[in-house]
């Protein structure tokens, strides 16, 4: 390992990285806490002020943030929560048992990931005005299953996979019945699994953009459509821009910080364990 | 009996809601055979007529080029700097390890949300960027004014987002390779860079290509991004393929002929895909070698 380079230099160019990561996220807050008269006139040195997120919470610009906020909360969540207790039963037989057509299932739902998401949802578009599920929390629902499901089921079936099958034979000969040994062995061992995939599911659910953008209009609009609209109109409100912005990124941000450990597993669909 | 019938049981839920994601897919692929519109509610059968139309119109050589244009650049941007940065994490010294628990961050800022922060920071009047360039003389830059502005800057916000994506990935790699080839090498006294090349870069492919595979699928079918910072221009220049499908399915609502630009680009999607994951397959029988 001679002739590497020197460890000064090596770190400089990882805080030279580090700066073109962080400062984008850092500008949008002084862009943020600019007051609406300065926002031409001065870069770096102002009055800070709360004003633009008082707007922007307020939704005196005709924009209900938060009740997009809300939205995607309740979208989120739901689509979640459906594709575990849809995803859970499908990961675990896929692991535990050599079936007819389980591995085209699961190529199929791997397929959803790399789909382009537009050949899906301009036909939704057409069906969901004739269905009334345009606008609505069920269609938002039932749309984001291609993005969170595939994630739920591979990585979970990672999961299962790894989880050693004597386990719950050993549960069998306690006169466990099957049902049981799921729920009472497998599952359980399994959880720390279960917390990550579904707060990874969740920041892609509440990321999605292309989903809301044409499927909703005001009712189930979400947050990443909320904060785009703040560019539109004929006055730009750049320092509404980034307040919506920044809030928008917080709850994604905050349960990043707390799967760390799984991410590599779960951003590789359990193709790389760590 | 039932020990046979049970994984079916089980997974009959998601077998019905992937019925539930395919039938609109199905609907789809019928509907580009017919000329539906919002102008023409009642649709008569065309065949094949939105595909030849989609093959012999300028436009779509032009989304098919920018498209690959993009993949390409953001792709191998990414995997350069990724792996880059991965390396100078292994060496973890004070730094690397404080950096490295904040390099996730851009990667779950949805991308709409980046492309926003990027449009402000681009901004001619109170963008940042050119502010902090006009000491070197760089002030004035039309970033996203001019064809190739946008197109470079679509794929600068495509690398600040997704390069920690490549990074976590390839470190994961480098932490699991086997210590004992390594050792084998210092005694030998090998250098660092025939190390890096002959050890290191073999055993650690696979964990790139399966980023790299990620990545490269993904770019194919950007829309967030450019949507959010350019909308495909100025002019066509950075309309890719499922931008050009959303201003003619949703804008112009030319459903059939929209659709039929995302099933080409699907069946692109999906060939890259196949390609790519076989030789997946090949790199990691190769890479088994070289650590075995």
């Amino acid at each position: 390992m001679r002739k590497r380079l020197p460890g000064w230099l090596a770190d400089a160019a990882l805080i030279l990285y580090f700066v073109f990561s962080l400062f984008p996220v850092a500008w949008m807050a002084i862009l943020s806490l600019k007051p609406a008269n300065q926002l031409f006139s001065t870069y770096f040195s102002f009055t800070p002020t709360l004003d633009a997120y008082r707007t922007v919470l307020g939704g005196s610009e005709g924009i209900p943030f938060v009740r997009f906020f809300g939205n995607s909360l309740v979208v989120s969540v739901g689509a979640v929560a459906l594709s575990l207790v849809v995803g859970l039963p499908a990961a675990y037989a896929s692991a535990r048992w050599r079936f007819k057509g389980s591995e085209h299932l699961m190529f199929t739902l791997l397929s959803f990931r790399f789909a382009p998401e537009l050949t899906v949802i301009i036909p939704l578009f057409v069906l969901y005005q004739k269905l009334g599920l345009f606008d609505t929390y069920t269609g938002m629902v039932w749309v984001l299953q291609l993005v969170t499901l595939p994630l739920v089921v591979w990585i979970m079936r990672s999961y299962f996979a790894d989880l050693s099958p004597e386990l719950e034979q050993a549960a069998l000969l306690d006169g466990y019945s099957r049902t049981q040994a799921f729920f009472k062995v497998a599952l359980p061992l399994v959880k720390p699994g279960i917390a990550a995939v579904s707060l990874l599911a969740f920041i892609f659910a509440w990321n999605n953009f292309v989903f809301p953008l044409i499927l909703t209009s005001h009712e189930a609009q979400t947050v990443t459509v909320g904060a785009l609209s703040f560019l539109g109109g004929d006055r730009p409100k750049y320092h509404l821009t980034a307040a919506a912005a920044l809030v928008s990124v917080v709850p994604p941000l905050l349960l990043a910080l707390t799967i760390q450990r799984y991410l590599v597993r779960g951003l590789s669909f359990g193709a790389v364990k760590s | 009996m039932r020990r046979t019938l049970r994984p079916y049981l089980l997974v009959v839920p998601a077998l019905l809601l992937t019925c539930g994601i395919l039938y609109p897919f199905g609907l789809g692929l019928y509907y580009t055979l017919f000329d539906f519109s919002a102008a023409k509610p009642q649709p008569d059968l065309v065949r094949w007529e939105n595909y030849r139309a989609v093959f012999t119109q300028d436009a779509f050589w032009n989304s098919a080029w920018v498209t690959v244009l993009y993949a390409v650049g953001a792709a191998g941007a990414e995997t350069v700097l990724g792996v880059s940065v991965a390396l100078l994490l292994h060496r973890s010294s004070r730094v690397g390890r404080i950096l490295e628990k904040i390099l996730i961050l851009p990667l779950m800022i949805a991308p709409v949300i980046a492309a926003i922060i990027w449009k402000l920071m681009l901004q001619p009047s109170v963008g940042v960027v050119n502010h902090l360039l006009e000491p070197f003389g760089l002030g004035g830059v039309q970033w996203t004014d001019t064809p190739t502005g946008a197109l470079l800057s679509s794929i600068a916000v495509d690398v600040w987002v997704y390069t920690p994506f490549v990074a976590i990935l390839a470190l994961a790699g480098l932490r699991s390779l086997p210590a004992s080839p390594f050792e084998a090498a210092a005694v030998d006294g090998a250098g660092w860079w025939y190390t890096f090349r002959r050890l290191t870069l073999p055993m650690l492919w696979p964990y790139v290509l399966v980023a790299v595979i990620f990545r490269f699928m993904d770019s194919l079918k950007v829309f967030d991004i450019i949507y959010a910072l350019t909308e495909g221009g100025p002019g066509d220049s950075t309309v890719v393929l499922q931008i050009r499908a959303y201003l003619e399915a949703i804008r112009f609502q030319r459903y059939s002929f929209g659709i039929s630009y995302t099933i080409v680009l699907w069946a692109v999607v999906y060939l890259a895909a196949t390609v790519l994951v076989r030789h997946l397959g090949r790199i990691q029988r190769k890479a088994a070698e070289v650590s075995g």
